[in-house]
């Protein structure tokens, strides 16, 4: 008995804790639509003594108490003299706050993440258009929602070619260092993961700039409005915290989108098997060292480094002549599908190379993508 | 802004001891003006009873008008801790505290006058001008707008008559006293003003008048060059502000509103020698936002052939 009531002791405290800021500024959301405006009032109040640089909380409660004195024209009832782009920030918050707390159905996912490999144990995908950063855990190999945030991303939105144009990069990436509170300014807050923007896509495209990091907000803030880095992704400090609890260096996919595509996870194992099924085919036909066969898997467009697709089938010719035996393993394998590409999927393996000459293991990396129906290889290169 | 209140209910007045004669000869002369006479008098009904609530709500009154804020907060405190039954002594609590930017206590002792009598609709009215400036403080803190400087901080608006004996539940409204002739500090009122001082010879307190009508007009038109210009080289800003700071602090909250008015009424001037000038008066400044009357006083000097700000108090 005694057992039973600490248990639940200790749940009511988990689930006290769990109560994010935001959270907290739902409820008092919820109370104001119940026309429960002192609870709303009170509930304001305790979420600022505990985060007293909570802009949106401050503008809200504004909201409560002038509506005791006046009605309210609009949300954000400021007097006009202010900065009225300031204002729009915090309600374009309030908004992104307000549509996330419809998560998404339990049946959906992501289209993005296909496969994660055994040693990535989360990914991040971000929705633009939502503010959102999901975080998904790794249930052997397929993506399971376990926290969602609300991030603050380019003055200019997605889509990020050119250096300094303020926009957040789409595409898929990951984390490739852990840069401590210690080693930066106050800007960033609690700390930062830079990703591996631009990646060899966004080179092969002609993008550049550099330095896009997931990272924190300075002491005086809470968080940013959600049009408001130089193309980072910015998260309150207690969330880049959160999130950083998750983070593998050199592992953990960042996946960004305009506006994330949601799917069934039964359509998600179909594609993931059929691609699957042309990596496995891809593998065999170079062990069988028929060479023809090995590189119709590759696109006439392919190209990696310095070698197009006809330097690159000589060479393969050559190689493989030589050969008596060719053993290929693949492990590892991680398949992501290409935000706003048309069937575009990033795959990633570690690959045991064996035969009569050179043996070796690398890791690497694929850009596949469907012409006529079928899988075809577009890039190819150790990652 | 906030009305403060002037009287008591119904019930405190009916029990009305001895002595009220001393009270209400001490009520007019506070409504006189004549503070330290009234003082004096409610001094006198307090000897006799100290503890007469009437007479010490008066007493508050007069240190409130005094500008004794700490002596008044004493009094209306102590009243509502031995009448917690009385709304009045609340709501002056938290017109004084309003008037010191202390939004929060304000709410809290408007919120006790509320709950003592829910039918008091002057603090109701208060209540919402309070809960308008704590909005805007919180708003500001939400946009991180700069609000340390005290331009647009609450005047007491204290009435001078006294509304005494039974009145239907309580004060509720206050009557404003007759108006004086006024300095309006808009477009047709300067003639108006001008003429019963401009003599055939130029009068000096005339000309005094004149800056200062000027000052109010400029203000009232948004102008902060103009209004700016009012002040002497040698104006010392209030607190520890550069002229620079507090000239932008000025600027801003100038301009900020869509509207001001600002009047000047019964002005007294008092020249010291030909070039040194000091007024006194009430100033009523409004605006889209904002209203509070208040006693202010100017000294002046005349430099380069121009009568300038070289002091600015308020009251």
């Amino acid at each position: 008995m005694r057992r039973i009531a600490l248990a639940l002791l200790l749940a009511g405290a988990a689930l006290a804790h769990a109560e994010t800021p935001e959270d907290r500024l739902s409820g008092v959301f919820a109370a104001i639509e119940s026309n429960e405006i002192e609870t709303a009032l009170a509930r304001v109040e305790g979420l600022l003594r505990d985060y007293p640089n909570f802009r949106l909380a401050h503008l809200v409660r504004g909201d409560l108490l002038l509506a005791r004195s006046r009605p309210l024209q609009t949300f954000g009832n400021v007097v006009k003299t202010v900065p009225q782009e300031r204002v729009e920030g915090l309600r374009e918050e309030a908004l992104a706050r307000l549509r996330a707390r419809q998560r998404p159905a339990d049946d959906l996912l992501p289209r993005y993440v296909l496969q994660l490999h055994p040693g990535q144990k989360h990914a991040f995908v971000v929705d633009s258009r939502r503010s959102r950063l999901y975080v998904y855990a790794n249930d052997d190999g397929r993506p399971r929602l376990i926290a969602d945030y609300y991030v603050t991303l380019g003055k200019n939105g997605v889509e990020k070619t050119r250096q300094g144009d303020q926009k957040t990069p789409v595409g898929v990436y990951h984390v490739t260092a852990n840069l401590p509170r210690s080693k930066l300014t106050d800007f960033y807050g609690s700390g930062a993961f830079p990703i591996n923007y631009p990646n060899e896509w966004d080179k092969r495209l002609g993008r550049n700039g550099h330095g896009i990091w997931l990272h924190g907000v300075p002491r005086e803030v809470y968080s940013r409005p959600p049009r408001a880095s130089d193309g980072c992704i910015v998260l309150a400090n207690p969330d880049l915290e959160s999130v950083g609890r998750y983070v593998q260096v050199g592992q953990t996919p960042v996946i960004i989108a305009d506006e994330v595509e949601w799917t069934a996870a039964a359509e998600l194992e179909a594609e993931r098997s059929s691609l699957a099924a042309a990596l496995e085919q891809w593998r065999a036909d170079w062990a069988s060292r028929d060479t023809e066969r090995y590189l119709s898997h590759y696109s006439k467009r392919f190209a990696s480094g310095k070698q197009d697709y006809s330097r690159w089938a000589a060479h393969k010719r050559q190689v493989n002549a030589a050969k008596r035996w060719i053993k290929v393993d693949l492990s590892g394998v991680a398949m992501f599908r290409y935000p706003r590409e048309r069937d575009f999927v990033v795959v990633a393996f570690a690959q045991d190379y064996r035969s009569d000459g050179l043996s070796n293991v690398i890791k690497k990396r694929q850009y596949w993508i469907k012409e006529d129906g079928r899988w075809k290889i577009l890039y190819e290169g150790a990652a | 802004m906030l009305k403060i209140f002037t009287a008591f209910a119904v019930a405190l007045c009916l029990a009305m001891p001895a002595r009220a004669d001393d009270v209400q000869e001490a009520a007019k002369l506070l409504k006189a003006g004549q503070h330290q006479q009234a003082l004096e008098r409610v001094n006198k009904a307090l000897a006799a009873k100290p503890r007469d609530p009437q007479a010490r709500f008066l007493k508050g009154l007069i240190f409130t008008e005094q500008g004794k804020t700490k002596d008044a907060i004493e009094i209306f405190t102590q009243l509502t801790k031995d009448h917690p039954e009385l709304p009045e002594p609340y709501n002056n609590l938290a017109v004084i505290y309003a008037s010191q930017g202390q939004y929060d206590k304000a709410r809290v002792a408007l919120e006790q006058s509320i709950r003592t009598h829910p039918s008091y609709a002057t603090a109701y009215e208060n209540l919402g001008d309070v809960y308008a400036k704590l909005a805007s403080q919180a708003y500001n803190k939400a946009l991180q707008i700069d609000s340390s400087n005290t331009g647009a901080q609450n005047k007491l608006s204290l009435v001078r008559e006294l509304v005494g004996g039974p009145a239907p539940a309580v004060v509720a409204a206050v009557k404003e006293p007759p108006k004086p002739p006024v300095l309006v500090a808009e477009k047709k009122a300067p003639e108006k003003v001008e003429k019963p001082a401009a003599g055939p010879v130029a009068d000096p307190a005339a000309e005094v008048l004149k800056a200062v009508n000027a000052w109010a007009e400029a203000w009232s038109k948004k102008d902060a060059a103009a209004y700016l210009a009012h002040y002497a080289r040698d104006f010392d800003p209030p607190g520890n502000q550069s002229r620079a700071d507090w000239e932008k602090a000025r600027r801003s909250r100038i301009e900020a509103p869509k509207s001001i008015s600002v009047s000047v009424a019964s002005p007294k001037v008092t020249m010291q020698g030909s070039d040194g000038a000091t007024v006194t008066f009430r100033q009523t400044y409004r605006s889209d936002v904002f209203k509070g009357t208040s006693s202010k006083t100017l000294v002046l000097v005349k430099a380069d052939g121009r009568w300038q700000i070289r002091e600015e108090k308020g009251g």
